[in-house]
């Protein structure tokens, strides 16, 4: 050939094989070059590839290799030697780079590798959270599926209404096929369906409640899986497959009582109802955990549920029970009621009615007693007048008994002669006592008191009803009254235990006791004596026309005086002795004792006591009004004089010291202007003292002058004595009380 | 007459009075209210008296003729007529007074009727004998006398 400096190819360019080999390396260097600008291309599209140094490194590989074949394509043909050198640096240094790149691998390689690794361990670490997700949201969707459940069940205080909102709420939330409600029947011994999804009214199915998969459930206070075939499944129709799964569970139907303030309710009530839960046969569902763990919550909250219902039916039933008592005691209260009104009413009217003859009797008495008489012929006037003023106290009575049972009679203290009682007692009854020849002997013991403090009028009524008992039930013989001092040892009574009286500085007990020879009373009688009304068979025999109410009476007036009465008797015919013992009160030194016929002693001044002292006199009755007037003037009074109470407001003055103020006129309220007084005057001392002058000197008039503030009060008719005192004490002291 | 014939009428005739009740000791405080400041007291109360009672009796003689009769306005004056009687000393008249009250209490026309012809009564009485009393005094007065005090021995 010529001197060209061409290689010579090994074999001839048109060989057929030589032909595929240019055709390869062609598509090889095609390939080689494209794959670097892929490369290129993707990674620069994506943000992520930790490695471009060797990305810079395989390209120059790949670019160098690219090159190589390339530039192999020129050597198919007769190709100088400057190809030939391309060529060789070419292949140098691809195979520079190679050799690089391939150490580089070593390194590389690895990593890369297990990058894959952590890929797969992330993998699988996210998989296990999502499952973990996946349960974290099944039980969040459980927890609402409880609230909502509780939330329906709880939203409704009616047993019914609970249970059938718990099946229908649990057979949606689970899908259930049928879900049913077994309560114990009344005997404990058998199970009853009371409540399914499906049908409405379940017919009584009973099953005999010591089942031994029943009794599994009952033990535990899980869900328990139960076979289909238990006879609590079998309440639907056979399936063309396999039944679903059943559950049960227990649901404890609590008692008010196990309730205690301060525990929980114990689980010892054994009596439980059962919960059956079935799934959709021919489904190939199974229980899940934290579906089991869903009806085990709903479980408990219907028992809650249902306990609060009990609770709630106890106490309406309860309210119930105390209003229909309430309403029979008002009706028994109004009866009763009625019933006092009718009595009282009875009694006001007899009481009227007996007082209007007694009247008759007492005032034609009076009158009688004014007239022309023979000293017998007045004798017996004053007895017939001192009888009946006794009779119309006792008709006072019989009111007052009615009082007395109301606790509202309260006694009537005074200061009386005790002696003069007796005297009086042993006057009236001498007369009937000569008659039927019994002899009556009062006997006084010297260290009783002259004077006593005590309800001189009730008293004597006790004296003279156990006196006249004695004359009334003795034949003949003799009847002995004997009055002492009850003395301390002699108080303690073995036959009256319960009484213990304790003489004092300023009272003493007075014991009286009366016997007789009569026909005596049985022991066995003895109690009944204080009744009303009742009478033993003696008396009734007798026929005293009394009416059994004298002893009762006397027992009230003798325990109202603190005291105690009793009778011995040593039986029939044996005779009687009455006993009774009353607290009375020593009256004080007699200079300050309210006896009226111990006066006083007026001081020792002359008859113009009071110069000047400016007085009101108001009295609507002209003249008592001069005649009170003139007391005062004849004292040295200036008196002025008003006759209304108009006049006297619009009169009264701060100059004036005292106003006399007639308080038992009709129409015009004395108390009233009293109050009206003190109001006009703010200061208490330009206050006028304002002393009442009146006939009436009964406890309401006195308690109400006290509660208005009255200075005082003064009996008429006054006399110049007692208006000189009244009118030195009134200023000695700005306050009296009362003058009788 | 003599004076002093006359004052020991007065002073029988006072007794008397007393005796039989037609003036209790009220009526000795009223005399003894006379002084010299007050020469005529009792002469004056005593005819506030009579002229008071005539009053009220007519009053109470229309009332109980009413064919409805107020009871509680016939109390009413019999109550007045009471405290007249009472503070003069009119003891009888009192006394009627308060067998009048009972009666009207009770409600009792017949009764009331009665006790009115008795207070009637014994108005006229007590009238008559304490006119003739105060005669008496003007006679031993004009004739120069002193009236004499009545010790009662109560």
């Amino acid at each position: 050939m010529d001197s060209c400096n061409c290689i010579e190819p090994q074999w001839p360019p048109d060989d057929l094989l030589m032909k595929y080999q240019y055709i390869s390396d062609f598509f090889i260097a095609l390939a080689y070059f494209s794959i670097p600008l892929e490369l290129i291309y993707f990674v620069k599209k994506s943000a992520v590839f930790p490695y471009r140094w060797v990305l810079v490194q395989f390209g120059a590989f790949i670019v160098l290799c690219g090159a190589t074949h390339l530039i192999n394509l020129w050597t198919f043909t007769m190709h100088s030697r400057t190809v030939a050198m391309v060529m060789t640096t070419a292949k140098v240094f691809t195979a520079v780079v190679s050799c690089v790149t391939a150490l580089m691998l070593v390194h590389i390689i690895p990593d890369l590798l297990s990058v894959k690794t952590r890929e797969l361990f992330l993998k699988n670490k996210a998989a296990e959270l999502d499952r973990e997700m996946g349960l974290i949201r099944t039980q969040e969707e459980t927890g609402r599926h409880v609230r909502m459940l509780t939330h329906e069940i709880r939203s409704t205080l009616d047993r019914h209404t609970i249970l059938k909102t718990t099946l229908v709420e649990l057979g949606r939330t689970l899908a259930l096929e049928e879900c049913a409600l077994w309560m114990p029947t009344r005997t404990g011994l058998e199970l009853q369906l009371s409540y399914t999804l499906h049908q409405q009214n379940p017919v009584g199915y009973t099953v005999p409640i010591h089942h031994p998969m029943i009794n599994q459930v009952f033990s535990s206070s899980h869900v328990v899986k139960i076979s289909p075939n238990c006879p609590v499944a079998r309440i639907r129709p056979a399936g063309k497959y396999m039944p679903g799964e059943v559950v049960a569970v227990r649901v404890p139907l609590l008692h008010l009582s196990n309730f205690q303030i301060n525990d929980w309710p114990e689980l010892s009530t054994k009596r439980y109802a059962l919960m059956v839960l079935m799934l959709p046969s021919d489904s190939a569902r199974q229980w899940h955990v934290h579906e089991l763990e869903l009806v085990e919550v709903v479980a408990d909250q219907v028992a809650v549920a249902l306990s609060h219902a009990a609770i709630l039916e106890e106490s309406m039933r309860a309210r119930d029970l105390l209003m229909e008592q309430n309403v029979a005691l008002d009706l028994a209260r109004r009866e009763a009621e009625t019933a006092i009104r009718a009595r009282n009413d009875f009694l006001a009217v007899m009481n009227h009615e007996m007082r209007t003859p007694m009247h008759a009797i007492i005032a034609l008495s009076s009158l009688l007693q004014e007239t022309e008489l023979t000293p017998e012929q007045r004798l017996m006037v004053e007895t017939i007048l001192k009888s009946s003023n006794l009779l119309a106290t006792l008709i006072n009575d019989v009111l007052d008994l009615s009082r007395l049972e109301d606790g509202s009679l309260q006694l009537d203290l005074g200061t009386f002669n005790l002696y003069a009682v007796f005297r009086e007692v042993l006057n009236l009854i001498k007369p009937i006592a000569s008659v039927k020849k019994l002899h009556v002997s009062l006997n006084m013991a010297p260290e009783l008191p002259e004077y006593a403090i005590g309800d001189e009028k009730r008293l004597m009524q006790t004296i003279l009803n156990v006196v006249g008992n004695a004359v009334k039930f003795s034949k003949d013989g003799s009847i002995l009254i004997s009055a002492f001092v009850a003395k301390a040892e002699l108080l303690r009574d073995s036959r009256t235990p319960e009484f213990f009286p304790v003489p004092g500085d300023n009272h003493f007990y007075l014991r009286v006791q009366v016997k007789d020879s009569g026909i005596g009373v049985s022991p066995q009688d003895i109690p009944k004596l204080f009744t009303k009304f009742a009478q033993t068979q003696s008396t009734a025999i007798r026929n005293s026309g009394g009416s059994g109410l004298g002893l009762a009476i006397c027992k009230r007036f003798v325990n109202l005086m603190e005291g105690h009465i009793w009778i011995e008797s040593e039986g029939l015919g044996k005779g009687c002795t009455a006993i009774f013992m009353v607290k009375l009160g020593i009256p004080e030194r007699l200079n300050e004792s309210k006896l009226a016929f111990m006066p006083k002693v007026p001081p020792n001044l002359g008859p113009a006591a009071f110069p000047g002292l400016k007085v009101l006199v108001m009295d609507e009755n002209g003249v008592s009004r001069m005649v009170t007037k003139g007391l005062l003037v004849h004292l040295g009074c200036d008196v002025t004089m008003v006759s209304s109470s108009e006049e006297c407001l619009r009169v009264v003055s701060h100059e004036h010291k005292v106003v006399f103020m007639d308080v038992c006129v009709s129409g015009m309220d004395g108390y009233e202007i009293a109050i009206r007084i003190q109001e006009k005057f703010t200061k208490r001392h330009e206050r006028p003292i304002i002393v009442a002058l009146t006939g009436n000197t009964d406890k309401v008039t006195k308690e109400k002058l006290m509660r208005v503030g009255m200075g005082g009060l003064i009996l008429k008719p006054v006399s110049l004595d007692k208006m000189r005192s009244v009118l030195s004490d009134l200023l000695e002291h700005r306050v009296l009380f009362e003058a009788v | 007459m003599e004076v002093v014939q006359i004052q020991r009428r007065l002073v029988d005739y006072t007794k008397s009075l007393f005796m039989e009740g037609f003036l209790d000791g009220q009526f000795l405080q009223l005399q003894q209210l006379q002084d010299e400041s007050n020469p005529d007291f009792v002469v004056e109360v005593v005819s506030l008296f009579f002229d008071d009672s005539e009053k009220l009796l007519n009053e109470l003689t229309i009332a109980l003729d009413q064919p409805n009769v107020d009871f509680k306005k016939v109390d009413g004056h019999v109550h007045q007529l009471k405290g007249s009687s009472s503070s003069i000393g009119a003891q009888r008249v009192k006394n009627a007074c308060i067998a009048f009250r009972s009666f009207c209490e009770g409600q009792n026309i017949e009764g009331c009727l009665a006790c009115l012809q008795q207070v009637k009564q014994e108005y006229y009485l007590v009238k008559n004998k304490l006119e003739t009393l105060f005669r008496l005094e003007q006679q031993i007065v004009a004739s120069g006398g002193s009236i004499p005090m009545i010790e009662m021995g109560f």
